[in-house]
């Protein structure tokens, strides 16, 4: 006590200097820089980029990736969904055939799979809905439904791996308190597991989904027009290859922060009473927040 | 009620020779107990010595290896054929769990759920009641178990003793005529466990037939009819409180309850 100098005076606290800070952010801004003055300085024409930007092949070739992504996606998830129950099942015949769909489908390249899709005929001459209809399988699949298919299957086996752990995440106790309340199997799992699985879920199916609208350019290997095959053909012509690749990137990655904003407000939907603290406010809810401040202070 | 002589003869819950084991290990030894309307049978006993289990096996989360629960006139999970038992569908031991409430020591509320919608959930999904008349009524049970107030709050919001206030209120939704409680204060705080007994001797009084498996020996002296000292798989000594509570016969009672007191 005897040792306390000057009782009362107030004692002022200083920060200490992050050098280290400022040396890091100086080395990126430079780099930045180079690489800016890089593209400043290359052979690439802008006018050319923001003329392809709006060119009718691209947006058709957009719209192909657009739908080849939401179909494969909804053939993966439905599947996923279906084939990571599966493997939880008590039916060891049930589990086993789900064992081996994820091991054949992720255990091999999606390219290859995709070829085989293209090539079923091959195998299948003709598909046929006994009693109903026949028909030839070179006329039934076509590049994009063996695109669909391809990309959906393997995204499936994917999926159910993702979708078994959420369902594992659960605890047990949730499915016997839905049990004794009288809930069947299926009503326990539709309204009990599956909602509070969402949350361990849809972090990774929101990756996979913006890791399929990119995958979705493997398709043009057979034949597909999506974005980046009708890129290739346009500059294969005009040798503007620079620029048309720009041009898909900027598509792709408006596409994908689309995705991801839709990802943060699913994620906040599933994430209804997972913690004891209310949900952080939506950056429109703070943008919200601030004009009304702003208004009141000026008001005032 | 025609027949008020038939129901005091005829008992609510009938458990004749069960047996339960985990692969090797035998947990339930033959177990007989009958339980008659409107009785409170307490079941104590150390841990280990197949209490919880005897109460998962009366609603068949715990599927009965020998023997046979009647609730009713009912077989759970069953259907006798001659001396043989064939095990029901799920969906018909869906049917039969309906009318058999359950209360966990883990509350094992539904978190993504509000309270109210904890409550209304059974109702609406299994009893297709209209989603109006199911809240109401979800509402005035959380009402008599004193948390109206926090109908549209989240699980995680609420303390253990809140939550398993609920716990029973949504047991109640399905109009159970029998109640069972799996050491429902086990998991609280001691500063909880009263209101959640509170709740029960309410219950009690009304007349609803319920089983606890619990620790709380005060809870049983007061509230139970009947009190079943279960140790090693089978029940050692039955009877009213004042006996087994006060003098019991067996040693093992007798050890197991100078440790808990």
């Amino acid at each position: 006590m005897t040792a306390a100098p000057e009782a009362g005076r107030q004692l002022v606290v200083v920060p200490r200097r992050h050098v280290g800070r400022w040396v890091a952010a100086a080395v990126l801004l430079l780099l930045l820089a180079w690489l800016g003055g890089a593209f400043a300085n290359a052979d690439i024409d802008w006018p050319t980029v923001r003329h392809y930007l709006g060119a009718g092949p691209l947006l058709r070739g957009l719209l192909i990736t657009i739908a080849l992504t939401l179909v494969a996606m909804l053939v993966g998830i439905v599947l996923g969904t279906a084939v990571g129950v599966m493997r939880l099942s008590r039916n060891p015949v049930t589990a086993a055939v789900a064992w081996g769909y994820v091991w054949v489908f992720r255990g091999t390249p999606v390219y290859l799979q995709l070829l085989v899709w293209f090539n079923l005929a091959l195998i299948f001459p003709y598909l046929t809905i006994p009693g109903i209809t026949t028909a030839r399988t070179v006329d039934l699949i076509t590049p994009f439904a063996a695109a669909s298919l391809g990309l959906g299957i393997n995204q499936g086996a994917y999926t159910s791996e993702v979708v078994r752990g959420g369902i594992q995440s659960v605890d047990e106790g949730q499915t016997e308190a839905a049990h004794a309340i009288g809930m069947t199997n299926w009503m326990t799992l539709r309204k009990v597991v599956l909602p509070q699985a969402m949350r361990v879920i849809l972090p990774p199916i929101g990756n996979e989904f913006i890791g399929m609208v990119k995958t979705t350019s493997l398709a043009s290997a057979i034949g597909v027009t999506e974005i980046l095959n009708e890129a290739q053909s346009i500059y294969i012509v005009n040798n503007r290859i620079m620029e048309l690749l720009i041009v898909c990137g900027i598509w792709y990655l408006a596409a994908v922060s689309v995705l991801s904003i839709a990802q943060f407000y699913l994620e906040r939907h599933f994430a209804r009473g997972s913690s004891s603290r209310a949900l952080p406010p939506t950056p429109l809810q703070r943008l919200r927040g601030l004009f009304a401040k702003v208004g009141t202070g000026a008001a005032r | 009620m025609s027949a008020p002589a038939a129901t005091s003869t005829q008992p609510l819950v009938r458990i004749e020779a069960v047996h339960k084991h985990f692969g090797e290990l035998q947990v339930l030894r033959g177990v007989d107990l009958e339980v008659a309307q409107g009785e409170v049978v307490c079941l104590l006993g150390p841990s280990g010595s197949g209490k919880s289990t005897l109460l998962r096996c009366i609603n068949h989360i715990e599927a009965i290896s020998a023997g046979r629960i009647q609730v009713g006139d009912e077989v759970i999970g069953y259907r006798q054929r001659g001396d043989r038992l064939h095990e029901l569908s799920p969906r018909a031991i869906a049917v039969q769990r309906r009318t058999i409430g359950m209360v966990f020591q883990r509350f094992n509320l539904f978190p993504h759920r509000t309270v109210v919608q904890n409550v209304a959930d059974g109702p609406i999904l299994v009893r297709r009641e209209p989603r109006a008349a199911a809240e109401q009524r979800a509402t005035e049970l959380l009402d008599r178990v004193g948390l109206a107030e926090k109908r549209d709050a989240y699980p995680r919001q609420l303390s253990g003793g809140q939550q398993q206030r609920v716990a029973i209120a949504r047991a109640l939704a399905m109009e159970p005529k029998l109640m069972l409680f799996d050491e429902p204060t086990s998991a609280l705080d001691p500063e909880l466990v009263g209101e959640v007994l509170d709740v029960m001797k309410d219950l009690a009084r009304t007349g609803l037939t319920m089983i606890v498996v619990t620790h709380e020996i005060g809870f049983a002296r007061e509230m139970a009819d009947r009190v079943a000292f279960l140790d090693g798989g089978s029940i050692v000594e039955l009877g009213p409180p004042g006996e087994v509570l006060v003098n019991p016969r067996q040693a093992r009672t007798r050890a197991f309850l100078s440790r808990v007191l």
